[in-house]
């Protein structure tokens, strides 16, 4: 019983972890920049939402706060390829890496000016009321997290399965120039995966402040994620978010069976021996290229 | 404008291209040999913390400007020279003149341990790689309590050469031309690396993977040779840093400063000493000029002195994403360009330095 009571707790942070990855890999897949500022974002989404709904600011209810903030992300998404990241084009990946990361020390800094330093809560409906399903005791808010994730992740597929613009998408994932040629507006195609990604950082913010108190540091977890990107196969949707779920369900056990000092280091353990053996992670999408 | 006219196949190596150019160097090296006689002891102080950044920032050059091997951990390295070198010291007794190299030689062989499983990545995952690595370098400090005393950290003792001691506040001036020392000694060495053949094939490997092994660049092994050479003179940076600080443990050396290296070295100007240096005046006197900043401000303004928490870092961050956005190739990378405008003067021209842009460039396919 133990176990199971393990196994959810870590699925529903592996969710988290994986939507975020996900943010990762989709931007990577469409444009080749990494985005390390997409833990920040998730961070500004949670405080999006919480500076919306909480009633110390503006205190509107949580389902009218919930589809502005994702919609707000979005939008900032957008914004930031179409004024910042779209001068990057064609340039070297690690430059990009730089100007991500020092766009997220940035995003900290105006959060923390914002919202305060001090760890807050969202005030989620959810919050401290149990599902009992059989044996098992559950958090409302796990059942939430995977359920959203579950969900999301069926409408993605759909989405890059059936609509147009997500065919589109992927066309400009696999190919810019042939995309160009086919007449897929390129630019603005990036720009919306930005918005998509921006918009899938708010959920997970909201999803991971409906577990507990968020700070402006928050944004952190997203090396984690980033890990768990990285052992998913940095190259393949599902590979983020299965490497979301390894991580995920990988901690709580780690820190329940191992002793405290190495059940931490863990997750990075993982990605350093998956990089040296398969290095392009467990849904390796890469191909060498040889003299 | 003047005109160097090459006599010799040497002209093109020589350390300085002429006289003059050797003069400019001699006077500035003149000028910080003195300048302990010039400033007091807390710019003294500030100077070395300068210098110390530079030759961490030289260290990672190598391999992030040269090789083009990007890290994100090279704070461990930092750390490993760091505890090597004082372990040494209070443990086995060993002299600070032994103990820095040996620090150093200890860092390069770690740098070569992690080069050598992660040869076959590159770009973005070596990256990835050595981030964890940084991570991972903290929690191995806490897991060795037993020789590095974990959370506590360690002191750096008093440093003793020949019989002379160097203290870090009781004695700035000795610390100073210390640190002074060793950093021409890494700049000779870096400068002298690019013109051997191993320099060379740094370049190769950095412009081209494919075209460097079509030359018969044996690429793991340049690129292990790099990261120790790397990580040796980074890990000389961290036993410097850590009598700097005088105590360190397992958080000092986190993710934070390995990032702060890399974004230091971007600011300064990528493949170029100067821009090691330039970067390393701005990474350690930033905080200083911020604090100098605002209180100039509140003293002008009639207010009480404001503190906003995480400024230091928000400001760094937007010089940063300002100079990679209009000047990619750094502080290094601009002065370049205003010397070529008035040597050149009046014929220098706007597209000179214009970069080309590869759209069709992929890492898909490697």
């Amino acid at each position: 019983m133990d176990v199971l009571q393990l196994f959810v707790s870590g699925l529903a942070n592996g969710c988290v972890y994986g939507l975020i990855a996900l943010g990762f890999v989709l931007i990577y897949k469409a444009t080749e920049q990494v985005n390390f500022a997409q833990g920040d974002m998730m961070m500004l989404g949670a405080y999006v939402t919480l500076g919306l709904h909480n009633a110390q600011f503006m205190g509107l209810p949580f389902w009218v706060s919930v589809p502005i903030a994702i919609g707000t992300m979005g939008l900032f998404g957008y914004v930031l390829d179409m004024l910042v990241l779209r001068r990057m084009f064609g340039q070297s990946q690690i430059a990009v890496v730089i100007l991500t990361i020092a766009l997220g020390f940035v995003f900290r800094f105006f959060a923390g000016l914002i919202w305060g330093h001090e760890p807050v809560a969202l005030e989620t409906p959810f919050a401290g009321r149990y599902v009992p399903i059989g044996p098992l005791v559950l958090g409302l808010d796990e059942v939430v997290i995977i359920g959203v994730t579950i969900a999301l992740t069926v409408g993605l597929y759909f989405f890059f399965s059936r609509a147009k613009l997500g065919i589109a998408m992927q066309a400009s994932s696999q190919n810019q120039l042939a995309a160009y040629y086919m007449g897929i507006p390129v630019k603005r195609v990036n720009s919306m995966i930005w918005g998509l990604a921006g918009a899938i950082a708010a959920i997970a913010g909201i999803l991971f402040a409906s577990k507990g108190t968020i700070d402006p540091s928050i944004g952190l977890l997203g090396i984690k994620a980033f890990a768990a990107a990285v052992i998913g196969g940095f190259g393949s949707l599902p590979g983020a978010l299965l490497g979301g779920l390894v991580v995920g369900i990988m901690e709580p056990f780690a820190s329940r069976y191992i002793t405290a000092g190495y059940a931490l280091i863990m997750p990075y353990l993982l990605l350093f021996l998956i990089l040296v053996f398969r290095p392009h992670g467990i849904l390796a999408q890469m191909h060498s290229k040889k003299v | 404008m003047r005109t160097l006219f090459k006599t010799s196949y040497d002209a093109d190596i020589n350390l300085f291209r002429d006289g003059r150019h050797a003069m400019w160097y001699g006077l500035l090296l003149a000028i910080a040999i003195v300048l302990p006689f010039v400033l007091g002891d807390f710019e003294l102080g500030e100077v070395a913390h300068v210098l110390i950044w530079a030759i961490a920032g030289m260290g990672l050059m190598i391999l992030v400007g040269q090789t083009g091997q990007p890290s994100l951990g090279h704070a461990s390295f930092l750390a490993v020279g760091c505890y090597a070198n004082v372990i040494l010291q209070n443990d086995y007794g060993v002299p600070f003149i032994l103990s820095l190299p040996i620090a150093g030689l200890i860092a390069g062989l770690a740098g070569v341990a992690i080069a050598l499983p992660t040869s076959r990545l590159h770009g973005i995952y070596l990256g990835i790689a050595t981030l964890a690595v940084s991570v991972l370098t903290g929690d191995l400090i806490v897991i060795a309590e037993p020789v590095t005393k974990g959370v506590f950290g360690l002191y750096a003792p008093q440093i003793t050469i020949f019989g002379i001691t160097i203290d870090r506040y009781g004695n700035p001036d000795r610390f100073y031309w210390l640190i002074l020392a060793v950093t021409v000694i890494v700049v000779l060495l870096y400068k002298n690396l690019l013109r051997s053949p191993l320099g060379r094939s740094f370049a190769a490997v950095r412009d081209s993977e494919v075209s460097a092994r079509a030359m018969g660049v044996n690429i793991p092994r340049t690129k292990a040779v790099s990261f120790g050479l790397s990580a040796g003179i980074t890990g000389i940076a961290g036993a410097l840093m850590g009598h700097y600080t005088g105590i360190f443990n397992n958080e000092t050396f986190n993710l934070i400063m390995s990032i702060q290296l890399l974004l230091m070295i971007v600011i300064g100007g990528l493949g170029s000493i100067h821009g090691a240096f330039f970067g390393a005046i701005v990474v350690a006197l930033l905080p200083q000029a911020i604090v100098f900043v605002r209180d100039t401000v509140s003293a002008v303004a009639g207010t009480s002195s404001v503190a906003i928490p995480g400024m230091e870092t928000a400001i760094f961050g937007i010089i940063l994403v300002v100079f990679i956005l209009f000047e990619p190739m750094g502080i290094y990378g601009r002065w370049v360009k205003i010397r070529t405008w008035f040597e050149l003067f009046p014929f220098a021209r706007r597209d000179m330095f214009r970069r080309q842009r590869s759209y069709l460039k992929t890492e898909r396919m490697r």
